[in-house]
């Protein structure tokens, strides 16, 4: 009965973290229109089950790195929504005090390194993250999230080569929304799925329905707990859609009318939702006052950013060297 | 004290750095082989034998194993990469240029970086892939420090420096003064030995040394080219010339102080590089006299340099490519002419 408890109450958490960063993107997104919001972005909408899934199944002390597409990642890795926020107003009182911005938010004494925004980039880098573990014996993951785009860089041929010819213990997770920026997955790559790709280096890979949580969660989980054990690397292709623009101003007039509709009979939020109601956990009510609250959450943080002081220029000039 | 050559101060260096913290390694390709070569100049020979689990030999992947240091760095291990020949620092371009040198700002300043990445520069009979100065395009990059050692003792004290440095640091090492003797013998070697204290001791990074003093010209270069002007400044005393030679040993930070005040008490500057000239070394340096310190030069700063080409292969043609003391010598009779 306790164990059902907890399950449920475990499960409103994914839900609550998936609308927090629906929410958290509508939001930002309206921002931006509105011509308030400075900088641009690369928006997470219909991807929240890969982060969420993923985060939901590290420890604390693990360490993710991620994409130009970062806001969802932070969000799932705990990071205080109102830190995020003001890196997004560019505010002292960010993540990154302001100089990382959108695409750089992150903070690695909360598990994760600020987001790398060029594509593949990251991908040596947690291998590294997970040496160090290994050299230290500490019992800690790296997980790199990327897009289908970077498994077409060189970086990942020689992150994944490495991690795999050392036994890291670091997860490769791609979210597989099918397009790079503009361009088809089809157009950039002849075989089936992501994952096959894992062979070249003799690691495992899967392919995962990347818009079901619980999916999402169940593959992180193994693939954490085999690095974890010392056994290496994995490849986790989830796949999914972006049912937003790449970045701020793109209509995204190459995805076809009818799989945009089928991507959103299928989004991540809706499916949990669908789920929750048929198990009886929770009911139109309660799901409307989880969104109710996250909406609250994020007014009040961008109030709070909004508000708070901007960066001196002169502080332009500190941070190069320790 | 010892004598010792750049490669054996350098690999001493190393072992005493790893055996005072043993956070430090090393990682790169052909390094901790039983039986191989140390990294392609021998640097790191035998250091698996104490250190076998801090010797980490990568794949041939330059991108990869720089961002995996970086990595391993910014979790507080406090890794010595080695990159074969410095010219295979632009496979690693974006790791050094993105990663490595912006990480610290983006994040507002909560993550170091100590990294150290080895690069072996100069034009050494091997065409124009394995040839290049790399400080030129490395100098304008916020975030990475650069140091370019002439001598094995300053080799052994600004690579201790580095590894101790919480920043990342290129220290880029000349192949002609790795070593004039055994296997480091190779045509054009000379010998940069020292004798090294048994003290530990470091060269602080951003402090440059006066190698000759002089009150006619100075003259400004680091690595094979100092040795160079040491030449030049000879050739000079016997025409009655007296040449200061500086060397800054570190590009970033760049000890002004020191060549601003040779440049106030001679008032002739010349400086000398073995890359192409344009957007080089001393490009900068000649900017930066020209806006501060016009008003003590008597002349204009003489640039000497490789000319605006790749290095070539056949030994006449690189012969014309790299200064050599006559040519240092010869600029500097020209600036003694204009008074």
């Amino acid at each position: 009965m306790k164990q059902a408890a907890q399950d449920r109450a475990w499960l409103m958490s994914l839900y609550r973290r998936m609308v927090l960063i629906r929410e958290f993107e509508e939001r930002v997104k309206y921002l931006f229109l509105e011509g308030i919001m400075p900088g641009t972005i690369h928006q997470y909408q219909g991807q929240e089950a890969c982060a969420v899934g993923v985060c939901a199944a590290l420890d604390q002390d693990d360490v993710i790195t991620s994409t130009h597409r970062p806001h969802g990642h932070a969000i799932a890795r705990g990071l205080p929504v109102n830190s995020l926020m003001a890196e997004l107003f560019g505010k002292v009182t960010g993540c990154c005090k302001g100089k990382g911005g959108s695409m750089h938010m992150g903070d690695l004494s909360r598990g994760m390194v600020p987001a790398v925004a060029i594509v593949g980039g990251a991908l040596p880098m947690a291998a590294g993250i997970a040496l160090s573990f290994r050299m230290k014996k500490e019992k800690r993951v790296a997980v790199a999230f990327m897009g289908d785009g970077a498994t077409n860089e060189g970086t990942f041929h020689e992150a994944l080569n490495m991690a795999s010819v050392w036994d890291l213990p670091v997860v490769y997770v791609v979210e597989n929304n099918l397009y790079a920026a503009s361009t088809h997955v089809s157009l950039a790559m002849k075989t089936k799925t992501i994952a096959e790709r894992a062979s070249a280096y003799g690691m495992p890979g899967c392919t995962v329905d990347g818009n079901d949580v619980l999916a999402v969660h169940a593959a992180a989980k193994e693939a954490l707990d085999r690095a974890r054990a010392g056994k290496g690397p994995t490849l986790l292709e989830l796949v999914t859609y972006r049912i937003t623009g790449h970045s701020r101003r793109d209509p995204a007039l190459y995805q076809p009318e009818e799989e945009k509709k089928k991507a959103l009979a299928n989004e991540p939020i809706g499916r949990l939702a669908a789920r929750l109601k048929v198990d009886g956990i929770a009911d139109d009510k309660a799901l409307a006052e989880i969104r109710d609250s996250v909406k609250a959450e994020i007014e009040e943080a961008v109030k709070r950013a909004m508000a708070d002081p901007e960066p001196r220029p002169e502080d332009t000039l500190e941070d190069v060297f320790a | 004290m010892k004598r010792l050559g750049i490669a054996e101060a350098l690999r001493e260096a190393i072992a005493e750095e790893m055996r005072r913290d043993e956070r430090v390694f090393c990682i790169g390709e052909d390094i901790g082989i039983p039986g191989g070569w140390g990294g392609a100049f021998t640097v790191t020979l035998g250091l698996e034998k104490e250190f076998p689990d801090r010797m980490i030999n990568t794949p041939i992947s330059e991108a990869g194993f720089t961002g995996v240091a970086m990595g391993a760095a910014m979790m507080g291990l406090r890794p010595i990469a080695d990159m074969q020949y410095a010219d295979f620092l632009f496979c690693a371009m974006d790791q050094m240029a993105n990663q490595v040198a912006k990480m610290r700002y983006m994040s507002g300043g909560k993550i170091s970086i100590p990294l150290v990445m080895r690069g072996p520069v100069g034009v050494t009979g091997r065409g124009a892939q394995h040839a290049q100065m790399m400080e030129p395009y490395f100098l304008p990059l916020p975030g990475v420090k650069i140091v370019a050692p002439s001598t094995a003792y300053d080799a052994k004290g600004l690579l201790k420096a580095a590894v101790r440095d919480d920043n990342p640091v290129l220290i880029f090492e000349h192949k002609l003064l790795y070593g004039s003797k055994g296997p480091r013998v190779e045509s054009g070697a000379f010998d940069a030995s020292s004798d090294i204290p048994d003290d530990d001791y470091i060269v602080p990074l951003g402090k440059g040394i006066v190698r000759r003093e002089g009150s006619d010209v100075t003259i400004i270069a680091t690595l094979l080219m100092m040795h160079r002007s040491l030449e030049a400044a000879a050739i000079l005393e016997k025409d009655g010339i007296s040449a200061e030679v500086i060397d800054p040993r570190s590009l970033v930070p760049f000890d002004w102080d020191l060549v601003k005040g040779s440049a106030a008490k001679t008032g002739r500057v010349i400086t000398v590089e073995e890359s192409p000239r344009r957007g080089g070394v001393g490009s900068e340096i000649a900017a930066v006299l020209a806006e501060d310190m016009i008003d003590f030069l008597v002349a204009p700063v003489k640039r000497i340099a490789a000319p605006d080409t790749p290095a070539p292969f056949s030994p006449p043609m690189e012969k014309y490519y790299v200064p050599d003391a006559p040519r240092i010598a010869q600029a500097a009779r020209d600036l003694m002419a204009i008074s």
